[in-house]
């Protein structure tokens, strides 16, 4: 075995037995997956509440049937309505102008918003069946202006969020420890290359990148939680790649900088943490203040996420995302010339 | 037998302190040569300057014809290290351990696990090395300084903070290690173990070597009285100070009367005539009084 291999060897197994370790790279973001993508589209309740704007004859004429299912509030005013699928309140607004039906749902509750469209459409049917050539028409509209479901706007944020931990905790620990436990000494009294060591944990955490993104993408893809990837979503794992440079370099000065293993890990936080809520991994910033749009451009986190996005669920070209594996590649970079600054071989 | 390490004037300081101060000596192939010295006496500092770890302020080092400053990958193939704490990779069992730091070297494992053996860590090979004893820690993180073969082993208070069963066995090993043919090199705080495994030791403080020459010598070389113990009540003080007679000193601190004496043949002799022998302590003088009487301070580690 060459130094490379066994380095990478020792840290691999040094890290899949650390189990703090594995449930802050896997589980954590896991848990959040499922807070995020699951809980808002499983509610089921027994009845489905939906407000009718305006006269809606289509209903009216079935209202005895359809009571069993739906809970019809009634209202006048449209803008309000959609406020209240916007919030939750009820699942979907229906409202009809001649033969045409018009149904707003949210994307938040895939599951009711998508069976009270069913419903809908079999009263429409059975309102065609009546009389031909069929006069009814229905269309939907997701009530919010983003055309993404929930799921596929959160598995990106959450993957590049879980990556740049990963790979930002796992370089200042091992940095730290390793130089608090003199192993860093210890390999320099080693006929080691320097490259060997570095190349070794580079390998070591794009490894543990790529394993959180597969594991991501599988918990994400079940039925459960329901993400479609598009077509070139594997510009995603260059993109991964080029996330975990970057913020193993993070890493690398907040283990420079940090005199513990404990404060190391805080620094990576202080840093991680925020970075991720301003570069929209968790909500998105479309909403945001303009302001801060423009503050989340200095993050390279936000990048990565743009980058995850636009490749895994918004379906553009592998070449679109070049510009943002640049920036993040560029931002790794910089980084690195600053870990280099403050790298020490010894706590002395 | 020529000179392994050969090291001149050599001088380091941090800030204000001078760390090492004007160090010499030179270490024979094959000798198993000790630093002794309080805490910051600049024991470490010269050895790590030695090994090749910091760059000396002024001063040369040789070691195997060899400079160690700037890291020199030929020679570090030959020395052997074994650190002051225990560097070992985390959540890693001892024969992974020693399997690692052997493929750094470019050694087989099976060797590797030979050399576990050597140390008598066998049984311990699946065990992590975070639950090893202090003892069988130390051992491990010898074998690994061992695994590649080298010429000269440096040691950096290798029994530190050990029981006394276990810094016995460890000075067990060392000596093999020496007898194997090996130049080991070893700075140590505690006088007894210099005194016990080296053929020569450099006694420092405050950076600089106060005496350098074999353990025995050293402790010849004082002019320094010989303490005779025997248990208080079996001789009065008075009679003690007569059998001592003038120019000794007697003590009596409850437990024992203890006579120091530069003429000890003489006392011993007076005892015996008295039939006192039984239960009797004769202790020569140390390395500790070596270090007292070179610094006029008491020492401690």
């Amino acid at each position: 075995m060459t130094a490379f291999t066994s380095l990478s060897r020792a840290m691999l197994l040094g890290w899949f037995r650390d189990r703090s370790a594995l449930f802050f790279s896997i589980l954590f973001p896991l848990m959040f997956l499922v807070l995020f993508g699951g809980i808002f589209s499983d509610m089921g309740t027994s009845k489905m509440a939906v407000i009718q704007v305006g006269k809606v004859p289509l209903l009216e004429q079935s209202a005895a049937g359809l009571g069993d299912v739906l809970e019809i509030q009634k209202s006048d005013d449209p803008a309000a309505a959609r406020e209240k699928v916007r919030q939750g309140d009820v699942v979907a607004a229906i409202s009809q102008q001649g033969d045409a039906l018009q149904v707003s749902y949210s994307a938040a509750d895939q599951v009711r918003s998508g069976t009270v469209q069913g419903v809908l459409r079999q009263v429409v049917a059975q309102a065609n069946a009546v009389g031909v050539p069929q006069r009814f028409t229905m269309t939907a509209q997701q009530v919010e202006d983003d055309s993404l479901k929930a799921i596929q706007y959160v598995t990106p944020g959450l993957l590049s969020w879980a990556v740049a931990m990963g790979a930002a905790f796992g370089a200042a620990a091992t940095l730290v420890t390793w130089r608090e436990k003199r192993i860093l000494r210890r390999l320099r009294l080693a006929p080691v290359a320097l490259g060997s060591v570095v190349g070794a944990r580079v390998g070591v955490s794009v490894a543990i990148a790529l394993i959180q993104t597969a594991i991501f993408l599988v918990v994400a893809s079940l039925p459960f939680f329901g993400l479609r990837l598009s077509a070139y979503w594997w510009m995603a794992i260059p993109l991964v790649v080029a996330g975990t440079l970057t913020f193993m370099a993070i890493g690398l000065v907040a283990g420079g900088l940090a005199k513990s293993a404990e404060a190391a890990s805080g620094i990576a936080n202080l840093i991680v943490l925020p970075m991720a809520f301003l570069s929209g991994s968790f909500i998105p910033l479309d909403a945001a203040p303009g302001w801060l749009q423009t503050l989340s451009n200095v993050f390279p986190l936000k990048h990565l996420n743009q980058g995850l996005l636009d490749v895994m669920v918004r379906g553009q070209g592998p070449l679109s995302v070049l510009p943002e594996l640049g920036i993040v590649l560029a931002f790794g970079l910089v980084i690195s010339l600053i870990a280099m600054k403050v790298f020490r071989w010894d706590s002395v | 037998m020529g000179s392994t390490i050969i090291v001149n004037d050599l001088r380091k300081h941090y800030g204000q302190v001078r760390a090492v101060d004007g160090v010499s000596f030179s270490v024979e192939e094959g000798e198993f040569f000790g630093i002794l010295g309080p805490n910051g006496a600049g024991k470490t500092t010269t050895l790590e300057i030695v090994e090749g770890l910091r760059e000396a302020d002024s001063g040369t080092v040789e070691v195997l014809g060899m400079r160690p400053w700037p890291r020199n990958a030929k020679l570090l193939t030959r020395i052997g290290v074994q650190l002051q704490a225990t560097s070992f990779f985390e959540r890693l069992t001892a024969r992974e351990q020693i399997r690692t730091f052997a493929s750094l070297y470019g050694v087989a494992p099976k060797k590797a696990d030979d050399m576990l053996g050597q140390v008598g860590l066998e049984d311990k090979a699946d065990t992590p090395a975070e639950r090893l004893s202090g003892g069988q820690g130390q051992r491990l993180s010898i074998a690994c300084a061992l695994v590649h073969d080298p010429d000269i082993v440096f040691l950096d208070e290798p029994s530190a903070a050990l029981d006394p069963q276990a810094r016995r066995n460890l000075w067990d090993l060392l000596r093999q290690i020496n007898e194997s043919g090996r130049t080991v090199v070893l700075t140590t705080h505690y006088m007894d173990e210099a005194e016990s495994l080296c053929d020569r030791v450099a006694i420092m403080d405050d950076g600089r070597i106060l005496e350098l020459g074999p353990p025995a010598s050293l402790v010849r070389g004082l002019e320094s009285v010989t303490r005779i113990s025997l248990e208080t009540g079996t001789l009065s003080v008075e009679s003690a100070a007569e059998i001592a007679g003038p120019g000794a000193s007697v003590d009596d601190d409850g437990v024992s009367v203890t006579i120091g004496t530069d003429d000890p043949a003489r006392v011993l002799t007076a005892l015996a005539e008295r039939n006192l022998l039984t239960g009797i302590q004769v202790r020569g003088a140390t390395l500790e009084d070596v270090f007292l009487n070179l610094t006029g301070r008491e020492y401690r580690a």
